[in-house]
């Protein structure tokens, strides 16, 4: 699949997006916010950083840049989207995903490698993973607390649309401890640590992060 | 010229960190009875020509869709007096 990895200014991270689009199996297309098309991806990736600055709010400017109108087009039709850290935040200000992601509850940065469990299994982003599975990736956020009021945050426990969740520790004070969320039809997904960060042995913790990227590959024989 | 300002600032039920740090900070600075700090943003925006109700729409429009997020956060619109 091709697989576009856009680059904000202030993005950080779609080096290592990139790279790991590769190692799992695609082909990855590099996509600026000024771009106003998609080059004929399959998938989306937005990857992590300070877009912008992080000026207004995380996300907030991203979110208005030529590239998101149509990633946002893309994802109602059902385009897999996947946003990590910064493009967490981005889905979020987009309205692709409920919820907001504020300033860490301890205020301080956060860098740890961090457990987690994979509690859908279903989405093109997680289908390389056993549901109920236990990973550990990178964490690093300095706003990265998810809140919701509790009627959202009950109807996505209830669909099934906590994707990923922390163990061990709450890192930011997210809460219900949700580490990532998809939308309804379960195509694009937020993650606020780093599966990108955990694709080689050489570097970083571990592989685990890997599933993230071949579960694209597996849900097109789904 | 006129200005309107726009308050923006995070809703009650929302944890406001900084707004905790300051309220931290305060007492060590010698500062006392404050018992809650909440951090806000402060938008001054010029406009051109008369404060007419459609602007103050537009306003409210920019301020809801820009300016603050919905989700976590309240906003307020006012016209202030220039000179």
């Amino acid at each position: 699949m091709k697989v576009g990895v856009v680059t904000f200014p202030g993005s950080l991270d779609e080096v290592d997006a990139q790279r790991a689009v590769t190692l799992g199996g695609h082909t990855a297309v590099p996509l600026w916010h000024g771009d106003h098309d998609l080059k004929g991806v399959d998938a989306v990736v937005l990857p992590g950083g300070f877009s912008y600055g992080d000026y207004l709010r995380c996300g907030a400017i991203s979110r208005f840049s030529p590239v998101m109108a149509e990633v946002i087009e893309a994802a109602g039709k059902g385009m897999p989207v996947l946003g990590i850290c910064n493009g967490f935040q981005i889905l979020c200000e987009s309205h692709l995903l409920p919820g907001a992601l504020i300033r860490n509850d301890h205020r301080k940065f956060v860098c740890r490698d961090q457990r987690l469990r994979i509690e859908n299994a279903t989405t093109p982003w997680t289908s390389s993973y056993d549901e109920g599975a236990e990973i550990t990736i990178v964490l690093k956020n300095g706003e990265g607390g998810f809140v919701a009021d509790v009627e959202t945050l009950d109807r996505l426990e209830g669909e099934g649309r906590v994707v990923a969740r922390y163990l061990d520790v709450n890192p930011n004070g997210s809460l219900r401890d949700i580490a990532g969320i998809s939308n309804e039809r379960g195509n694009v997904v937020g993650l606020m640590p780093h599966p990108e960060h955990a694709v080689e042995d050489l570097t970083g913790a571990g592989t685990d992060g890997l599933g993230i990227f071949t579960s694209l590959l597996e849900s097109t024989f789904v | 010229m006129a200005r309107v300002v726009v308050d923006v600032m995070p809703k009650p039920e929302i944890l406001d960190p900084q707004g905790k740090a300051v309220l931290g900070a305060l007492p060590r600075l010698g500062f006392s009875g404050v018992t809650d700090v909440r951090q806000g943003k402060r938008f001054e925006l010029e406009i051109d020509g008369e404060v007419t109700d459609a602007v103050l729409a537009e306003v409210e429009k920019m301020a809801e869709t820009l300016l603050s997020n919905p989700v976590i956060e309240n906003y307020a619109v006012r016209v202030e007096a220039t000179q």
